[in-house]
C-alpha cells in the first residue's frame, strides 16, 4: 500500500485531477446533502417555527417520535402496511423477473419486441403517472365492484372460494391471492430488474450448459446448478434497487402522508421524525436482507 | 432441446420418414418433439399474456379517450366507442394548457437532463480513472445518495431555499435571506451538483462503465502527449457514447414523468406532471361552475379525462420510446452491472 501523505510528482498530478473532476459532486454533496442531512435530523428533534424572517428550532426530545407511534392514529398502521407490502412485493418483483428474463434469454421469434414491451412500464409508469394510475384504480375499483355483481366472480376469487371451502385457505394462500390479483403492479415494477437479469444470463457461456448436458444433467438441475449461481450476485443489486425504487414511489402511502404533513400542515418536525423513522426501517431491512443474501452469493471469478 | 434441433435437422437430410425414425429411436423422438412443441405453445400463451397485462392500460385509455360521456356508462361498449370524439382531448389539453406547459416541460426536462449527464460524466470519469486520498469515502457518499429517499431531507431543502443564503452575505447586504422556492434556479443548482433526480445512479453507470476500457488505451494517449483533459474529451468521451446517450434518456424520461421535484422546486413553472396531477379536481370545477352542474364531474367521466391527460403526457415519451428503444436497453445490459 503507497501511503497517500507521500504523494508524488505524477501520482499527485493524477490525484488533484482526480479531485477537479468529481469536484462537482463534492459541492454538491456538501451543500445539498450534509447540511439538510443533518439538519433534518435535528429537526425531527424539534418544533419548527416557521415565520416571515427565518424560523426556529425549539428543542422538544423525542417528542415528535412518540406522537408518531402513540398519538398518530394513522402513521403506524401506514408503516406496518407499506413495510409489509414492500417485503412482499419485492420477493414477487424478483421471481417474477428472475422468470422472465429466463423465457426472454431463449430464442424466439419476437423476443426484440417482448423484450421492449416489458420496458416499456420503466418509462411509462414512473413518476407521477403511478400515482394518477393509483387514484385510477380507486375508481375503477367501483367500476370493477359494479361488473362483478353482474358477472360473477373472476377466476382467482373462484380458486379461492374452492380452496377455502376445501379447507386450505390460511394466511399464506391470501397473501399468494393477493400477489397474483396485484400482478400488474409486480409486472410494471420489474422493468429494469428484468433487464439487469438478461444482461446476466447472457454473460454465461453456453460451454458451461454444453459440459453439463453430456454429463446428463437436465434442463431443471443445470438451472440451479449453473444458472442461479452464476448470477446470483445480480440478484443483491436487484434486491437492493427494488426496495429502493419502492420507497421512492410516488403512490407509497407514508411518503404521501410525510409530504402532505410539511406542505399542507407545515409541521416541519413531525413530517421529519416519520421521515426518519421511515428511512432507518428501509436501511435495516436492506442492510439485513443484503447480508443474507451476501452469504449466498457465488464470485466466478 | 438441442437435442430436438438437430434430429429435425436431420430429417431434411435423410430420406427416412418420421416414423421410421420414430420407430427406431423407440417413441423417444415423437415424445420429445410433442414437448418441444407444447413448451413453445405455453411459452407463446404466457408471454402474450404478460404483454397484454402491461399493454392493456394503456390500450384501454386509448379507448376510452375517444368516448363520449353516454358510452361510458353504456354497458355493451367496451373497446370502440360508438359516438367517437376528439372532444376530451380538446378538454384535457384545456386544463393542462398542453401546448404551453408542453414546450415548458420540454425545455426544463432538456437542459436538466443534459446538465445532469454532463456533470455526472465528469465525476463519474474522476471515480473510474483516478486515484486520490478517500476515494473510498466519496464512493459511499455517492452509494448514499442512492439509498437516501430524497424524502427524507426534503423538509430541511424546503427550508433551505426558503430562506436561502450564502454564508450569511444577503443577510448582510440586505438584512433578508432570499426565497428561492418556487423559481427554477434551486434545482438547476442542485443539478449542478448531482444532487437532482437519482443522480447517484447515473454516476454509477457512467464510473461501471469507464471501468471496463482498457488503461491502455488511456496511457497510450498520454505518451502521445495528452493531458488529462485531452485525453477525456477525444478519447474517453467517443467511447462512452451509448452509456451517455441511454443516461440521457432515462434522465429526461424520469424527469419528464417526475412530481416529487416538480413539485418542490418547480411550482411556479407550469409542467405536464404537475398539471397532470391537478386535471381531475379542475374538471370538477369546470363541470360544476361552467357547465352549472351541482354534483360535479361523475366517476366514469373523471376518469376517462384523466386518462386522456395521461395519454397526452406519454405520448411524447412514447414516441421517444419507438425510435431510442436501443438506447434504453442495450445500454443497460452492455454496461454490466456488477457489485
Amino acid at each position: 500500500m503507497k501511503k497517500h501523505s507521500k504523494l508524488k510528482g505524477l501520482q499527485k498530478r493524477k490525484a488533484i485531477s482526480g479531485y477537479l473532476f468529481i469536484f462537482p459532486f463534492i459541492i454538491g454533496f456538501l451543500a445539498f446533502m450534509v447540511k439538510p442531512f443533518f439538519q433534518s435530523l435535528y429537526m425531527s428533534f424539534c418544533e419548527v417555527d416557521v415565520s416571515a424572517g427565518g424560523f426556529k428550532n425549539n428543542y422538544v426530545g423525542i417528542a415528535n417520535y412518540m406522537r408518531a407511534f402513540t398519538v398518530d392514529t394513522e402513521f403506524t398502521r401506514l408503516l406496518v402496511e407499506e413495510i409489509s407490502r414492500m417485503c412482499i412485493n419485492s420477493i414477487a418483483i424478483m421471481v417474477f423477473s428472475f422468470f422472465v428474463a429466463l423465457i426472454l434469454n431463449q430464442r424466439f421469434k419476437g423476443r426484440a419486441l417482448v423484450r421492449a414491451i416489458f420496458f416499456l412500464p420503466v418509462i411509462l409508469s414512473s413518476g407521477v403517472i403511478l400515482g394518477v394510475e393509483s387514484n385510477n384504480a380507486l375508481l375503477s375499483s367501483i367500476q370493477e365492484a359494479i361488473q362483478e355483481t353482474a358477472t360473477g366472480p373472476s377466476i382467482t376469487d373462484a380458486i379461492e372460494n374452492i380452496l377455502i371451502t376445501a379447507g386450505v385457505g390460511v394466511r399464506a394462500f391470501e397473501t399468494v391471492f393477493e400477489i397474483v390479483d396485484g400482478i400488474y403492479d409486480v409486472a410494471i415494477a420489474s422493468g429494469i430488474q428484468i433487464i439487469i437479469f438478461l444482461s446476466g444470463l447472457q454473460t454465461i457461456s453456453s460451454n458451461m450448459y454444453e459440459a453439463a448436458e453430456i454429463e446428463g444433467c437436465t434442463a431443471w438441475e443445470s438451472l440451479w446448478k449453473i444458472t442461479f449461481p452464476m448470477i446470483s450476485s445480480l440478484f443483491l443489486v436487484n434486491w437492493i434497487y427494488t426496495i429502493i425504487d419502492f420507497c421512492m414511489r410516488s403512490d407509497n402511502e407514508v411518503m404521501e402522508k410525510i409530504s402532505d404533513e410539511m406542505i399542507v400542515q407545515i409541521n416541519y418536525g413531525f413530517s421529519s421524525a416519520m421521515s426518519w423513522i421511515y428511512f432507518a426501517i428501509v436501511i435495516v431491512i436492506i442492510g439485513i436482507s443484503s447480508l443474507i443474501i451476501s452469504k449466498g452469493v457465488y464470485y466466478y471469478e | 432441446m438441442s437435442r430436438v434441433e438437430l434430429s429435425t435437422g436431420q430429417l431434411v437430410n435423410n430420406k427416412k420418414s418420421f416414423w421410421e425414425r420414430n420407430r427406431q429411436s423407440e417413441g423417444y423422438l415423437l415424445k420429445s418433439v410433442l414437448m418441444d412443441y407444447s413448451y413453445k405453445l405455453i411459452r407463446l400463451f404466457l408471454l402474450f399474456g404478460m404483454c397484454f397485462l402491461i399493454l392493456q392500460p394503456i390500450l384501454n385509455k386509448i379507448s376510452i379517450s375517444f368516448m363520449a360521456e353516454e358510452d361510458l356508462y353504456n354497458a355493451t361498449i367496451t373497446a370502440i366507442p360508438e359516438h367517437f370524439t376528439t372532444g376530451n382531448y380538446q378538454l384535457a389539453s384545456q386544463f393542462m394548457e398542453y401546448t404551453k406547459t408542453l414546450i415548458n416541460t420540454t425545455v426544463v426536462a432538456l437542459t436538466i437532463s443534459v446538465l445532469q449527464i454532463a456533470v455526472c460524466t465528469l465525476v463519474g470519469y474522476g471515480f473510474a480513472r483516478f486515484e486520490f486520498p478517500l476515494k473510498k469515502f466519496w464512493f459511499a457518499c455517492v452509494i448514499l445518495i442512492i439509498v437516501i429517499p430524497p424524502q427524507t431531507i426534503s423538509t430541511s431543502l424546503h427550508l433551505h431555499f426558503r430562506f436561502f443564503d450564502i454564508f450569511g452575505i444577503f443577510k448582510l447586504l440586505t438584512g433578508e435571506t432570499i426565497n428561492l422556492r418556487g423559481s427554477v434556479l434551486p434545482y438547476y443548482l442542485m443539478s449542478a451538483g448531482c444532487m437532482g433526480l437519482k443522480n447517484g445512479l447515473y454516476i454509477f453507470m457512467i464510473r461501471q462503465f469507464f471501468r471496463n476500457i482498457p488503461k491502455e488505451l488511456e496511457e497510450a494517449a498520454y505518451v502521445d502527449g495528452c493531458g488529462t483533459l485531452k485525453t477525456f474529451f477525444s478519447i474517453m468521451l467517443p467511447d462512452a457514447k451509448p452509456i451517455l446517450t441511454s443516461c440521457f434518456l432515462f434522465a429526461f424520461v424520469w424527469q419528464w414523468t417526475d412530481g416529487f421535484y416538480s413539485k418542490m422546486f418547480l411550482g411556479n413553472i407550469k409542467l405536464l406532471s404537475v398539471q397532470l396531477s391537478m386535471i381531475a379536481e379542475r374538471l370538477g370545477a369546470y363541470v360544476q361552475l361552467t357547465l352549472g352542474r351541482p354534483g360535479g364531474a361523475s366517476v366514469g367521466y373523471t376518469n376517462c379525462i384523466v386518462s386522456t391527460g395521461t395519454l397526452m403526457v406519454i405520448i411524447p415519451l412514447l414516441v421517444l420510446y419507438l425510435f431510442a428503444q436501443k438506447g434504453f436497453v442495450e445500454s443497460i445490459s452492455g454496461s454490466g452491472i456488477k457489485m
